[in-house]
């Protein structure tokens, strides 16, 4: 357990919860409930701790959870954190959210039935996460009951040294070399560079697990306080997507790298070697599609720069080695969720 | 793997289809499902995201054939082997698309269904996500879902270890959507195409999408023309494809 993990398993957003004014039957309205949330936690958890806060205010019937910030429905398998990082890129202390107990609007939000659907959601990452590190779910499969209770029960309690002691039965190491912090001194792989052994003759590849939050904007802002609000979930682009280590990559091979290499239709060129955040993509002289004027004397091109990259709450510098923010900063179904914004603008060549 | 990756270095197909011959795989099928498919709308290839900034980037997408209706008959439940599958548009002729003994009831309920290909990249296959609702626009709770299905799906369904059916998010449409889970495919495409792959057999990769229908199809009761397969996997399909389901 690194510094870094401890930090991320602390990691805790002051939330300030309303209830919605339609299911408020008394006057005078109940206060809004303070709850500090973990940022690897999920929104449902938190029911424990609301339903008794407003229990004696709501209207009879059967209750289903689910939160809303400034009208938008909250997608409740995004770990918290993530959600906070995404749609309050200027953080909010504490964060006001809306909650409902009626009224689930099931034509946009997976059903969830309490703290089932959310172990249920969780394990069905890791399985997903596990097929990608290592190519198949068996080991997640073969978990004895006790694991996965201990494992799930780790998760919900933020107990970092559980967790720990659970997951690494599962050998779902991602990457090993001199940036990981390896407390197992008896350990074959702490300070070796990746084992060569298995890669004679072969390319070794590995894919490590990631869920990238795209959105982008036009214009440069200066604060996120400018920055234009995401009201709506379709504009935010969702990629599910492993990034793909080859062996040539090196110890060097950057976040920024890894984000790039995760949108080839953004930085077509991507690949080790590129240099700066700016790819230059050409739209005169392609084959294919063509938005240019052929006729024009300049041409135009658009160029993708990426603006900003929120983990866990942080921006890291984009140099730092991809390896250190994956086994530092990944979430407990080692899943590494990034919030990412991408400035593309158009502007004219220089001749 | 790269299917060129394992010729070279003869080791096994793994039974995966490769991100970027996905798009490929999908308009062989597609066009293969319109020569032999007639009483079905034809597959449409839905690019995304829809803005690119490199136009001439192979274009991520996916497939869709929606508003597919689901006719009942009086004696589905003595069968099991096929559903009647019609066009929307066409509900009011008389025709069947299959099954010419298959009645329909004079007040006949009309169950409709989107399907969409989306490929997987963490899984490296391509997945079979659908919705139903009625025909007022209201979801089908899965329940009346697996009615629909047949008879021997729901069972598969309750107890394989090679497919179920499970809700998740549509991958791009921010929607819930049900899918068929793409954890078992791999092995299964082995089982079913293991036989038929070596490095002469050139349009194997286009055919990837054909053959795993054949099978994913039958879970959802869209029966495909055998034509579509081409003569050694008739055979397979034949052989095969009811072990898949042991």
């Amino acid at each position: 357990m690194s510094e870094a993990q401890k930090y991320v398993w602390k990691g805790a957003i002051p939330l300030q919860i309303h209830l919605h004014e339609s299911e408020v039957t008394t006057l005078p309205p109940p206060p809004p409930a303070l709850v500090l949330a973990p940022r690897i936690g999920y929104l449902p958890l938190l029911i424990s701790l609301l339903k008794p806060h407003f229990s004696a205010t709501l209207p009879p019937g059967v209750d289903t959870i689910w939160f809303e910030y400034k009208g938008l429905p909250l997608k409740w398998y995004i770990p918290t954190g993530v959600l906070f990082d995404l749609l309050c890129m200027e953080p909010e202390r504490p964060w006001n959210l809306t909650v409902h107990f009626r009224g689930y609007p099931s034509n946009l939000l997976l059903p969830c039935e309490g703290e089932d659907s959310v172990k249920w959601s969780f394990i069905n990452s890791l399985k997903e996460a596990a097929y990608v590190i290592t190519g198949n779910c068996k080991n997640i499969m073969n978990m004895s009951q006790t694991d996965q209770a201990d494992l799930w029960g780790s998760v919900l309690n933020g107990n970092l040294e559980s967790y720990s002691r659970v997951s690494s039965k599962l050998k779902l190491e991602t990457f090993e070399d001199e940036y990981t912090e390896n407390v197992d001194s008896a350990s074959t792989k702490s300070q070796q560079s990746t084992g060569d052994a298995e890669a004679v003759g072969q390319v070794k590849t590995s894919r490590i697990p990631v869920r990238l939050y795209l959105w982008t904007v036009n214009e440069d802002f200066d604060d996120f306080e400018d920055a234009p609000v995401i009201d709506n979930w379709d504009k935010v682009s969702y990629i599910n997507r492993p990034v793909e280590i080859h062996k040539e990559d090196g110890k060097y091979f950057s976040l920024n790298d890894a984000v790039k290499r995760l949108l080839p239709e953004y930085f077509p060129e991507s690949s080790f070697g590129n240099e700066g955040d700016a790819s230059i993509n050409q739209s005169a002289g392609e084959e294919g599609e063509n938005s240019c004027d052929p006729e024009s004397s300049s041409h135009t091109v658009e160029i993708a720069e990426i603006k900003c990259v929120r983990i866990q709450g942080i921006e890291p510098s984009l140099e730092v080695p991809f390896s250190w923010v994956v086994n530092n900063l990944m979430n407990p179904e080692y899943f590494l969720h990034m919030c990412v914004c991408l400035k593309v603008s158009e502007a004219n060549a220089l001749q | 793997m790269d299917l060129k990756e394992a010729v070279k270095d003869k080791i096994p197909w793994d039974g995966t289809l490769p991100l970027n011959e996905f798009s490929l795989s999908a308009s062989t099928f597609s066009d293969k499902w319109k020569m032999f498919n007639h009483s079905f709308p034809p597959w449409l290839w839905n690019p995304c995201p829809k803005h690119h900034l490199n136009s001439s980037h192979k274009v991520e997408g996916y497939l869709s054939l929606e508003n597919v209706c689901l006719v009942k008959s009086c004696e589905e439940e003595k069968n099991h082997g096929s559903l009647s599958w019609k066009e929307e548009s066409n509900i009011s002729q008389a025709e069947e698309p299959f099954d010419h003994a298959t009645l329909v009831c004079p007040e006949f309920e009309a169950n409709h269904y989107d399907f969409h290909i989306v490929y997987s990249p963490s899984y490296r296959v391509p997945v079979l996500y659908f919705r139903s609702y009625y025909s007022d626009g209201q979801p089908l709770p899965l329940g009346e879902i697996e009615k629909d299905l047949p008879g021997h799906s729901a069972e598969l369904l309750l107890e394989s270890k090679w497919t179920f059916i499970t809700q998740e998010e549509h991958p791009y449409l921010n929607r819930p959507w049900y899918k068929l889970h793409p954890c078992g495919t791999r092995d299964w495409m082995k089982l079913l195409l293991s036989d038929t792959y070596t490095s002469s057999n050139k349009n194997f990769i286009e055919q990837y999408l054909v053959s795993w229908f054949s099978v994913v199809g039958q879970v959802v009761g869209l029966k495909i023309s055998l034509e579509m397969l081409n003569i050694e996997e008739k055979k397979l399909f034949e052989t095969t494809a009811s072990d898949i389901f042991e």
